[in-house]
């Protein structure tokens, strides 16, 4: 069991960090695109800012905001996303997985990039879900 | 709809996967049914598309609208559409049968279970369908990895056990991967038809016969075929009957169709010196496989080796290369797997809860009866399908010229008898007077499968001339 930092300087520390590192994830999604960085990294980041939070606070921190099937279900969702976003094209006549047939008030093109963002925003969903179910499954083993 | 009807059952099973965690949330007893509702409508689209193919033709599909050689293909002919429609029917019923089974071992954790035997399934019906040789890895891949945790959920022994195939099987991925690199390298290209088409102008170049001999290993490999089987037995043993009833039909089938695929029809291997040796490998696949299960007492195992043995008729088949051994080969993917499920599904079965192996066909005739079924196919009595897969591969042995292979089908089939004796001797022939007991049939859902998959033999054996004439004849590499 993780129990909470005895250091002040450890913990006001972490909750600091832990809404810039969400931010930051957030970032790196949106900007996937045209910098380095995407769904799987801001996924990563988005991960990373719970595990923080759970070994500066303690796992009860991490405890009280999600929970292993929250985050299962977060991590298929997340591909669910994935999915859903390639049906549309299908339904509409298109190819699977053809994002220039989203409905959207834009070129083909722009179409495209935006099909990719909410992809990614699936795969940082189903990354950072992933990991957290993972952390929680190895700190559940360590506890037995 | 009819364009999509390539990539249809592919996309029903993976969203029905991923629904799993997260009806899990609050509804965790719609898991079983949710499961093979998507499997089985899964299995109807593949047959219609089956129906669709030998109709008008192969299927193309581009995925996103990106035309191939820049996209990734998927493509439906009629070896690839009776491959999907076969994993995918026989999958329905492993699952309807296993589900009772499942709900006892995993109280809460069902959903989780169903989502990794969907994506297992997701990946065997992407290999069936892919029309790109990287993203047949890709869904070999997926297979592979949720069946390595199936076979984990037995604990136990089991860990051990996947821990091995996880090992052997991640080794045949990376030869089947190391095989593509090289093909790339040569042709620059992974897309299946362009592969094909510049065959021609590469067969004398190291390169091609480098990555021709890995893919066959890998996949070999994969297929748990003789002397690469060290995975197979041991993991069919120890996985919990629910597992491997699922696994046991189908997953190595998936193998042996990307084996059928590349060998025959991306690389046009059949006439070359490695086919030979495929053929040969395939024979002492036969006869060690069953040599092997002869000497087995426990019924899973002895199933395990048995799979090692009607594996190798299959890769005979394929060594052999000519018309009737392939249309054997092809047909022996279907009659194996029907008799497989059957078998697994049935041992599963009367291992529940059973004292000692006296009377299980007192305690439960129609579960015995359809075991008897599933082995009379195993052996190759006339009116099951398991008789005329090979009848067409005895056919094929014959026109080769090569009398040794003959030989070898035939000791399979004594062999087949000999330890097809052994399952059907403690089913049928216990001492019923010393024990008389209850009758305690399998529940419906298991009696259900088990009727269906014993019908659908018979029908595969009375209907086989028909499904080699509209299907697997004109499947045939070249034509």
């Amino acid at each position: 069991m993780i129990e909470r930092h005895d250091s002040t300087i450890v913990t006001t520390f972490v909750r600091l960090l832990v809404p810039l590192a969400q931010l930051f994830a957030l970032y790196v999604l949106v900007h996937g695109h045209e910098s380095p960085g995407g769904g799987f990294q801001a996924g990563v980041i988005l991960a990373a800012s719970y595990i923080v939070l759970a070994l500066g606070l303690g796992r009860e921190a991490l405890d009280r905001r999600v929970n292993e099937r929250l985050c299962l279900a977060l991590a298929s969702g997340g591909v669910l996303i994935y999915v859903l976003t390639g049906i549309v094209g299908m339904m509409l006549g298109r190819a699977l997985l053809d994002y220039a047939a989203l409905p959207l008030p834009v070129t083909p093109a722009r179409a495209r990039f935006f099909g990719i963002l909410f992809v990614e925003t699936g795969i940082t969903l189903a990354v950072a879900g992933t990991l957290i179910v993972l952390f929680c499954r190895l700190g559940d083993t360590e506890r037995e | 709809m009819i364009e999509h009807l390539p990539v249809l059952p592919l996309v029903v099973v993976l969203i029905a996967a991923l629904l799993q965690p997260i009806i899990g949330l609050r509804t965790p007893r719609l898991a079983w049914p949710l499961a093979v509702a998507a499997v089985g409508v899964a299995a109807g689209l593949a047959a219609v598309s089956l129906g669709v193919v030998v109709g008008t033709g192969t299927m193309r599909y581009a995925v996103g609208g990106w035309e191939p050689p820049w996209g990734i293909e998927v493509v439906l002919d009629r070896l690839s559409a009776f491959a999907e429609t076969v994993i995918l029917a026989v999958a329905t019923f492993a699952l309807l049968a296993g589900g009772r089974s499942v709900r006892d071992r995993h109280v809460r954790g069902e959903p989780v279970y169903y989502a990794l035997a969907l994506l297992h399934l997701t990946g065997l019906t992407g290999i069936a369908v892919s029309g790109d040789l990287f993203n047949v890895f890709v869904f070999l891949e997926v297979a592979s990895i949720s069946s390595y945790a199936l076979v984990a959920t037995g604990g136990g022994p089991a860990l051990a056990a996947a821990f091995r195939y996880l090992v052997l099987g991640t080794i045949g991925a990376s030869f089947y991967l190391l095989g593509v690199g090289l093909l790339y390298a040569v042709t620059g290209t992974l897309n299946m038809a362009d592969v094909a088409a510049r065959v021609p102008l590469i067969a004398g170049s190291p390169l091609f016969a480098g990555g021709l001999v890995f893919i066959v290993a890998g996949l070999v490999l994969k297929m748990g075929v003789f002397p690469l089987h060290a995975w197979l037995p041991d993991a069919y043993t120890h996985a919990p009957s629910h597992v491997v009833a699922l696994l046991a039909p189908v997953a190595t089938k998936a193998a042996a169709y990307t084996l059928a695929r590349t060998f025959l029809y991306v690389l046009g291997a059949g006439e070359l010196p490695i086919a030979t040796l495929l053929a040969w490998t395939g024979a002492a696949s036969v006869l060690a496989g069953g040599v092997m299960a002869v000497r087995q007492v426990e019924p899973r195992r002895l199933l395990a080796y048995s799979s090692i043995s009607q594996l190798g008729y299959i890769v005979l088949g394929l060594g052999l290369a000519n018309a009737a051994a392939l249309a054997g080969a092809y047909l022996h993917i279907l009659n194996h797997a029907l008799m497989k499920a059957i078998l697994f599904i049935a041992v599963g079965a009367a291992s529940r809860g059973v004292v000692g192996r006296a009377a299980i066909s007192w305690r439960m005739p129609i579960t015995a009866t359809c075991a008897v079924i599933a082995s009379l196919s195993m052996i190759g009595v006339p009116p099951f399908g398991g008789f005329f897969s090979k009848w067409y591969l005895l056919e094929g042995a014959l026109a080769s010229g090569q009398p040794l292979f003959v030989a070898v089908i035939l000791a399979g089939t004594l062999l087949a008898v000999g330890y097809t004796y052994r399952l059907t001797e403690a089913v049928w022939f216990a001492d019923t007077a010393e024990v008389p007991g209850a009758r305690r049939e399998a529940p419906v859902s298991v009696l259900t499968s088990l009727v269906v998959l014993s019908a659908a033999s018979v029908i595969a054996g009375l209907a086989s001339a028909g499904i080699v004439d509209a299907v697997l004849a004109p499947a045939a590499p070249g034509r």
